[in-house]
């Protein structure tokens, strides 16, 4: 039998390993499969140094705030009883003003008509691990009642959906993945069309004739179209409108810092989400789930 | 076993490097961690490809195509695999197990010790890779990106710098 050349030997196993991967690729699009053994592996292998990693982030920032920043405490008093008449004074002002701020707020009104979606807080241990994708890991997963679908806010704003939920992390796929998308409106005119991301900071506004009159400044918020959102979550602020092909070019800047996030809300429901009257909601209800109670907010 | 030795024969002096001891496997934990945790805290991180940088590094330094192809081939699975199911199995991993032929082989033929050759290089293989994962998305997967963009160069150029010091780092791992 004649050997094969060294050179030949890796060329030959070059094309195996090759082919063997596109094969791999045609297996998941074919079969919808998401070789879910080699991610949970792969998750359960990182997720521990992710979740040591934060913890440790967070302790030296806790020290270093607690402690080393305080070097100048003495001299920052000094200056800051200055400031404290002036503050008084403001704060009064600025109370009066709190609460009209109050009404209009969203979170609240949000919380007000859907106080039986349970909520879950979760912490965000780790990003997406190429540029292909725009995604976050957080430390809640299925033993803490994570789906998949499940919609995923700040209280700034709509974040994205769990794409994949393993025994003790979950994958949330952001708003301004290329895949991503969300049923949204405007919410002056309520004229309505889906958002999605480009894998670019700015989402991007897509069925909008140019008949439709829309301002920049304009507020977009979600449709509840989806079934995954209730309707009147913050989506994001229009910034940049130009005239297109049968649709207009819409940019929106996301409401929540989708490159800063540290603590998300997960909605642990796949129900569509029911929209109910101002009085309804009036009524005595089920308290939310906040982070500090999650065992509650785990059961389905 | 020799920790380095000549493959090419004594005119060229090209040597082939060993590790230590589970440096690689440990290495590559702690890139994949590092790179899904730091744009975290730093989110212009995300524009770093720390998986390629240590398959071209290992690809240049072991010196063998078949090792090389396949400690590509482990890290992109490995990447895939942490990038959430919205990037199928295979699609960094094909990039990178080509990545990781073509240092080893181009390690096997060149000295690429000197910090210039590697931050040339480096610039080079992530602009193949990226024009790999391109090709591959746009073929397999019907999901035609474009093939240039300046946040293509600035990643290129940022990753070969990089690279440069990163490497000075691995070159501790070495056998002495």
């Amino acid at each position: 039998m004649v050997a094969l050349p060294s050179r030949h030997r890796s060329l030959i196993l070059l094309a195996g390993v090759v082919l063997l991967q596109v094969l791999l690729l045609a297996v998941q699009i074919k079969r919808d499969s998401q070789g879910r053994l080699i991610r949970v592996w792969t998750v359960g292998a990182v997720s521990p140094f992710q979740r040591a990693g934060t913890y440790g982030v967070d302790r030296v920032r806790g020290t270093w705030r607690h402690y080393f920043a305080l070097q100048n405490t003495t001299r920052d008093n000094e200056e800051l009883r200055r400031e404290n008449d002036a503050l008084k004074l403001q704060i009064t002002q600025l109370e009066s003003k709190a609460a009209e701020a109050d009404r209009l707020a969203l979170l609240l009104n949000f919380r007000k008509l859907h106080m039986d979606v349970p909520m879950l807080g979760a912490r965000v241990i780790g990003a997406s691990a190429g540029t292909a994708t725009e995604t976050i890991d957080i430390d809640r997963g299925e033993r803490d009642g994570i789906k998949r679908n499940m919609g995923v806010i700040t209280p700034d704003g709509v974040v994205g959906k769990v794409i994949e939920a393993y025994p003790n992390t979950s994958q949330v796929l952001l708003l301004t993945d290329k895949d991503s998308g969300v049923g949204a409106m405007l919410a002056d005119s309520r004229v309505q069309s889906p958002v999605g991301g480009t894998g670019e900071p700015l989402l991007y506004m897509k069925y909008v004739p140019n008949d439709d009159s829309v301002d920049n400044g304009q507020r977009v918020v979600t449709s509840g179209m989806d079934r995954i959102f209730p309707r009147d979550l913050p989506v994001g602020t229009i910034v940049d409108i130009k005239p297109g092909n049968p649709f207009k070019q819409i940019r929106v800047r996301p409401a929540a810092n989708l490159e800063r996030l540290e603590e998300v809300i997960v909605l642990l429901t796949l129900h569509p989400l029911e929209l109910r009257t101002e009085s309804e909601a009036a009524s005595p209800q089920t308290p939310v789930a906040s982070k500090t109670d999650k065992a509650t907010a785990a059961k389905p | 076993m020799n920790d380095t030795y000549d493959i090419r024969g004594a005119e060229s002096h090209i040597e082939v490097h060993k590790f230590r001891a589970g440096a690689i496997i440990g290495t590559l934990l702690l890139v994949l961690f590092l790179q899904a945790f730091l744009p975290l805290y730093v989110p212009k991180a995300e524009i770093l490809d720390l998986p390629l940088l240590i398959t071209v590094y290992f690809g240049l330094s072991r010196r063998n195509p078949s090792t090389g192809l396949l400690l590509g081939m482990a890290i992109g699975l490995a990447q895939d695999s942490l990038s959430g199911p919205t990037v199928p199995l295979g699609l960094y991993g094909i990039a990178k197990t080509l990545i990781g032929y073509l240092a080893s082989s181009i390690g096997a033929r060149l000295d690429t010790e000197h910090p210039a050759a590697r931050f040339a290089l480096t610039a080079v293989f992530f602009t193949a890779h990226q024009g790999l994962v391109n090709l591959t998305r746009r073929i397999l997967l019907g999901q035609p990106e474009p093939w240039f963009n300046m946040h293509l160069l600035i990643g290129a150029l940022v990753n070969a710098l990089v690279a440069v010091f990163f490497f000075m780092l691995l070159d501790r791992l070495r056998k002495s």
